[in-house]
């Protein structure tokens, strides 16, 4: 077998040694009552060339996103990725790396979530973010959990704005940890202020929307702040940031955002990171790894993992979160494409993507019976059909047309939303693209 | 005796005469130029904006930099990395084991990285085929009928598993608080018992090394939830008191929640659902081999038994005569899952490679491959117990344990003893955990070491232990004399954290 270096002398050089018979001896501690005595029912192993066909077959089953006019986002977005950004995250000394536990021998890693959570806290607005989250559903769940134990509350209020597997995520978290979960059906301000109680711990918004507004969450912050409660804003495509009013000027206490859009693809969901940022009088009641800096012994510059007080190898059930693995890989890439991009590819790259997105929602409200329900959006926003959305996405796939997201498929109890489509546009958007959407929009609801 | 520099030699040669890993890399925000720019755009089309008065202002403060600087830097930084690719990276319970290039380029295929996960079922048969085919795998090899495929690491899965329990229990009417974890577990078990609202209790190791079974059945009452059991255990010892152990928490009405973290040493040896569990999480990363990436991503599939699958997460993934399909909503069949833990559907990207590295073993591979790490394991134990203090008599499975009797009153601690083996070109064991002997040092070899590496290491091991027993304790003090950073100062890392750079301010500059 190719991954297996010893050979069957080797194996008997080395029972020797051991003083024991044979392998199977080495397994003694098992009770034979619970050893498995046949071969496990499954496949043969086989060679690269097979496996290259097997995998290639049931990849080709599958319609990639590249492979014609695509419109999906709803919290994952197809960017373009420079070719540097996988190479060198397919460096064997990044790839292959632990978590830098031992920094002397890990600066590399170590500098580079330094860097990381620089270029995070630079985008966000905010004074300090940690070293990644699995998603930014997760560290939507985390945010609320880190809320409870600042303010010492347990009810989270979430926006009708919030990506539902955001929201489901905090109330499946919230259903187990003991804290209660208020969803409003709305993002208006006034409404989610009145939500607010004396045992609110936080709210949690979205900017830009789920469905693709964005608001300025500045009196919302003013209001959690007179009433002890947090502000926690998620941002589900971060090229937003480019361009938006970031939520640190909006006076959020926490933002968490998905990171996948810089440096990542699509994977089919995962794996993505989760981007977590607070105020620094926050920073010891943060989740999750930091990396900080410091010098050796001779003085010189160099980065460890610090605050590890508040994680669980070192504080065990009194940890702030129960993380251990997270997105390191993920982090890296995110920071090489944001490093390639620096301050005016940033700010260009969401300038094209917004500008790809107002020519695409002119071009598709001019069709007959469709309406657009957004005032304001960034490179995403929501449309209302004459017919029910998930039958025009299923019938546009067919002609290799990825049109968007219907909204029923992440909202299918809400009847009412069986006419909206999600539609986003990014700099991978060509003006063929748009035609052919319109083209196909037109016939299939004519 | 080969040193970090020998070890290293290839980087330092490749630094062109310079001495790349021990110099100075400059951060990123340190080369700033303003105007340069890494990523040629296109100019953005004239539109009138819709952003609703929303536009950010001011200068956001990322470094402008070109495409050959940014490659240099991060070529650089990789270069002061230890890594599997460059050599033997013991770390106990980690199982750093190598990383085959075919699964990063089947990952990479477009049919399987560039696929939304919101794409209709009907362009997805091919990647939902690979999960369905990835969990049979996975019900094969556990023995478990159920898998859940999206927790995203290790200790989402523990997460999990531990909401399916609660789930289970609340669907019986009993409310129950107390989890029992042996003190040799990893710290995620009591960190995520606590965030899913029990107490922990901790349950102490009999003199072999395992759960003290008396103490153990001492603890069960009506208020207990589950146990958190990692087998084998972070000693690397097999507990074989498993089967009596579950018979006990069910008798009790609890569950036995096994921590996956060590199924290594029982691929195709041991199917962990004829020890009587529940449920266990699955560290993709670590036995099925999907790169660390200097920290993640893992995933943590979490193989149920029949008693908690009903509560399994969202979504699920059905498959009938019209091809396969996700049921993403708590209604019927599914009415009984326990919500949703993350975005979407799981860490695709993982179950690629992990799919790619099992089907490569195959089947009737696994036994090998357990048995290689299992081998290594004790090949290591036989050559070191004479020089150190293993801290259990007896066989190892896939890691062995040793405490620092051996370094005795030589002033030597466990910590320069790991220090000091970065010098000798070696990334250091686990040090101080488990946290039930003092002074652990573990070490995991995995399947892949050959003969000749662990000879290597076994040497370097037993010249420091000689050099620790000939009381040389200033050089251990010392070390690493030959890494890109000596020690570094931890304390006032945390005591005074710099978490971010920041530009030099006129009052930095003049201090």
């Amino acid at each position: 077998m190719r991954y297996l270096p010893l050979t069957d002398d080797d194996r008997r050089d080395m029972l020797a040694v051991i003083g024991a018979a044979s392998v199977d001896d080495l397994f003694n501690d098992v009770p034979a009552a619970v050893r498995l005595k046949r071969p496990l029912d499954l496949p043969k192993g086989q060679g690269e060339l097979e496996i290259d066909r097997a995998f290639t077959a049931m990849a080709a089953k599958n319609l990639s996103a590249g492979a014609g006019p695509f419109f999906l986002g709803a919290g994952a977005y197809r960017h373009h990725v420079p070719a540097a950004v996988d190479a060198l995250i397919q460096r064997g000394e990044f790839l292959t790396s632990y978590t830098p536990y031992q920094p002397e021998i890990a600066q590399g890693t170590l500098q580079a979530l330094f860097e990381f959570q620089t270029q995070v806290a630079l985008i966000t607005d905010m004074d300090v973010a940690n070293a990644s989250m699995y998603d930014g559903a997760t560290a939507a769940a985390e945010a609320v959990m880190m809320a409870n134990r600042i303010t010492r509350r347990k009810r989270a209020v979430v926006s009708g704005n919030l990506h539902p597997h955001y929201r489901q995520a905090i109330e499946t978290y919230g259903r187990f940890n003991g804290f209660e979960t208020v969803l409003k059906p709305t993002d208006a301000i006034a409404e989610l202020i009145a939500a607010i109680d004396a045992s609110t711990s936080c709210v949690v918004v979205q900017n830009p929307g789920f469905f693709g507004g964005v608001q300025d969450y500045s009196p919302l912050a003013a209001h959690c702040q007179s009433v002890g409660a947090l502000l926690v804003i998620a941002v589900t495509e971060i090229v937003s940031l480019g361009l938006v009013k970031p939520p640190g000027a909006m006076g959020a206490d926490i933002v968490v955002a998905e990171g996948q859009s810089l440096g990542n693809s699509l994977e089919f969901g995962g794996p993505y990171l989760g981007l977590f940022a607070t105020r620094e009088k926050f920073m010891r009641q943060m989740p999750g790894r930091l990396a900080g800096q410091t010098v050796d012994t001779e003085g010189r510059r160099g980065f460890v993992l610090t605050l590890s007080a508040r994680e669980q190898h070192i504080r065990r059930e009194k940890a702030t979160s129960n993380i251990c693995t997270n997105s390191g890989l993920c982090a890296l890439a995110f920071s090489i494409h944001l490093a390639l991009l620096g301050e005016i590819g940033f700010q260009r790259l969401a300038e094209l993507n917004h500008a790809h997105a107002v020519q695409l929602a002119e071009r598709l409200t001019a069709i007959p019976g469709v309406t657009m329900l957004n005032d304001s959006f960034f490179n995403e926003f929501t449309l209302r059909l004459p017919k029910p959305a998930a039958l025009v996405v299923d019938e546009l796939a067919k002609r290799k047309i990825l049109a968007g997201v219907p909204v029923s498929r992440l909202l299918p109890a809400r009847a009412d939303f069986a006419d909206l489509l999600l539609v986003a546009a990014t700099e991978l958007t060509s003006d063929a693209d748009m035609a052919a959407l319109e083209a196909g929009l037109r016939e299939v609801l004519s | 005796m080969n040193d970090w520099s020998r070890a290293v030699s290839g980087f330092t040669i490749a630094g062109g005469g310079g001495r790349t890993v021990e110099s100075d890399e400059t951060l990123l925000f340190e080369e700033d130029g303003a105007g340069r720019c890494g990523v040629d755009l296109p100019d953005a089309p004239k539109v009138t904006d819709r952003l609703g008065g929303l536009r950010r202002e001011g200068r956001i403060g990322l470094p402008g930099l070109s495409e050959p600087q940014i490659v240099r830097h991060y070529t650089r930084l990789s270069q002061k990395n230890y890594a599997i690719d460059t050599g033997i990276y013991p770390l106990g319970s980690c199982t750093m084991k190598h990383n085959p290039r075919l699964n990063e380029k089947m990952a990479r295929l477009p049919g399987f990285a560039d696929l939304h996960p919101l794409q209709p079922m009907a362009t997805v048969q091919g990647a939902l085929e690979l999960m369905d085919t990835l969990a049979h795998w996975l019900k094969t090899i556990t023995g478990l009928p159920a898998v859940a495929l999206s927790p995203a690491a290790g200790a989402h899965g523990e997460m999990c598993g531990m909401m399916a329990i609660k789930a289970a229990l609340e669907a019986r009417g009993e409310k129950r608080v107390r989890v029992l974890v042996p003190e040799s577990a990893h710290g995620t078990n009591p960190a995520t018992a606590a965030a899913c609202g029990y107490a922990i209790d901790p349950i102490p190791a009999d003199a072999r090394g395992r759960v003290d079974l008396a103490a153990l059945k001492a603890k069960l009452g009506d208020d207990v939830a589950a146990i958190m059991l990692t087998n084998p255990n972070t000693c690397g010892l097999f507990e074989d008191q498993s089967p009596q152990i579950a018979e006990a928490v069910h008798a009790a009405g609890a569950y036995f929640y096994l921590d996956g973290a060590n199924l290594n040493a029982l691929l195709g040896r041991v199917r962990p659902g004829d020890l009587g569990i529940d449920c266990m999480h699955i560290n993709l990363h670590k036995t099925f081999s999907t790169p660390h990436g200097g920290g993640g991503p893992g995933s943590g599939p979490v193989a149920m038994a029949a008693s908690l699958a009903p509560y399994a997460p969202l979504p699920w993934l059905v498959h009938n005569a019209q091809g396969f399909r996700l049921i993403e909503d708590a209604k019927d069949e599914a009415a009984h899952a326990l919500g949703r833990i993350k975005a979407f559907h799981g860490q695709m990207g993982m179950f690629v490679r992990a799919l790619a590295f099992m089907m490569s073993h195959g089947g009737d591979g696994m036994a090998r491959l357990s048995g290689d790490a299992v081998l290594n394991a004790n090949y290591l134990l036989a050559s070191l117990k004479d020089v150190m203090s293993p801290s259990f008599a007896g066989a190892a499975m896939h890691e062995v344990l040793f405490d620092d009797r051996f370094l005795g009153d030589t002033g030597v601690t466990t910590l320069d003893f790991a220090k000091a083996l970065i010098d000798e070109g070696y990334h250091p064991m686990t040090m101080y955990f488990p946290l039930v002997v003092h002074g652990a040092l573990l070490v995991e070899p995995t399947e892949n070491e050959s003969k000749a590496s662990l000879d290597r290491f076994i040497a370097s091991m037993r010249h420091l232990a000689a050099r620790a027993a000939n009381r040389e304790a200033d050089f251990f003090h010392g070390a690493p004399h030959n890494a890109p950073r000596r020690r570094l100062d931890e304390v006032a890392a945390a005591r005074k954290p710099i978490l971010r750079w920041r530009p030099e301010t006129k009052a930095d500059a003049a201090q």
